[in-house]
């Protein structure tokens, strides 16, 4: 699975592209691990707006992700899951350890973020 | 019930099969004029099916993963992913909500939770050594049943 890692100053952001499954998570799980260890940003955003599935296995994948950031008292934010992600989000709570963002479809390089919670 | 539609399907436990698993059964359920939240749920609910299978039913190996769907009337759709894996020695603990047997920490343990939010039914039917399976059922409610 395809995946994109940009950081800015003590920001890392991972977007996400494509379906998220067992497959495929060990691999998005090792590149973001070797960003996070390098950088060890403040808040890592992971940006679901290009992901059209996803399973446990991205439960999975957010609370790893969440557990290692935490050891620098990082923070995880989730932006722009569809619906559909949404729902195996809240059904998982990971709401309790990432916040949840929703922004306006892709317009301009820095869309503003509005937040809402599931 | 009266069996409308059936398929069976059969493939190596690879996990690159997860992803055709979850697309073919969507494929057949598109008959039932799904919405698009029945549709993800379907196949969010075949696709931890499956990836069960190949993580817990055959591990390290290499197995054979059978599914059979049906399609009945009044609008169900019935879909049973087999393994003759190791199988499962309390099917009750094994489908508690965060119960895991992966020692990493990165299966979240909600896979069982996640079938049974998504569908109407689940049940698991597992022998040790002889393996395991997990029947779903949903009634696809957008065409609404007669």
């Amino acid at each position: 699975m395809p995946l994109k890692l940009y950081t800015e100053e003590k920001r890392v952001t991972a977007c996400l592209i494509g379906e998220i499954d067992h497959h495929g998570a060990g691999a998005l799980r090792e590149e973001i691990d070797g960003m996070l260890k390098r950088v060890r940003p403040d808040t890592l955003i992971l940006d679901f707006r290009d992901v059209t599935f996803m399973d446990s296995s991205g439960i999975g994948l957010v609370m790893g992700r969440y557990r290692l950031i935490q050891e620098w008292d990082g923070v995880v934010e989730i932006h722009n899951p569809l619906p559909s992600i949404k729902k195996v989000m809240r059904l998982a709570g990971l709401d309790r350890i990432a916040s949840i963002h929703s922004s306006p479809p892709k317009s301009g390089a820095n869309p503003e973020k509005t937040e809402a919670r599931v | 019930m009266k069996v409308l539609n059936e398929i069976k399907l059969s493939f190596p436990s690879r996990s690159a099969n997860e992803a055709f698993a979850r697309t073919a059964l969507s494929a057949f359920a598109a008959a039932l004029d799904p919405t698009i939240e029945e549709l993800a749920d379907l196949k969010t609910a075949v696709s931890e099916a499956v990836t069960n299978a190949i993580v817990h039913g055959y591990k390290e190996e290499i197995g054979t993963i059978y599914i059979h769907a049906k399609i009945l009337e009044k609008n169900k759709i019935v879909i049973r992913v087999r393994d003759t894996g190791c199988g499962i020695p309390n099917v009750k603990q094994a489908m508690e909500p965060l119960y895991t047997t992966c020692p990493t920490g990165e299966r979240s343990g909600l896979g069982f939770a996640v079938m049974e939010a998504f569908m109407d039914k689940v049940a698991v039917r597992s022998r040790v050594g002889r393996g395991t399976s997990v029947t779903l059922e949903k009634t696809i409610l957008s065409k609404g049943a007669e």
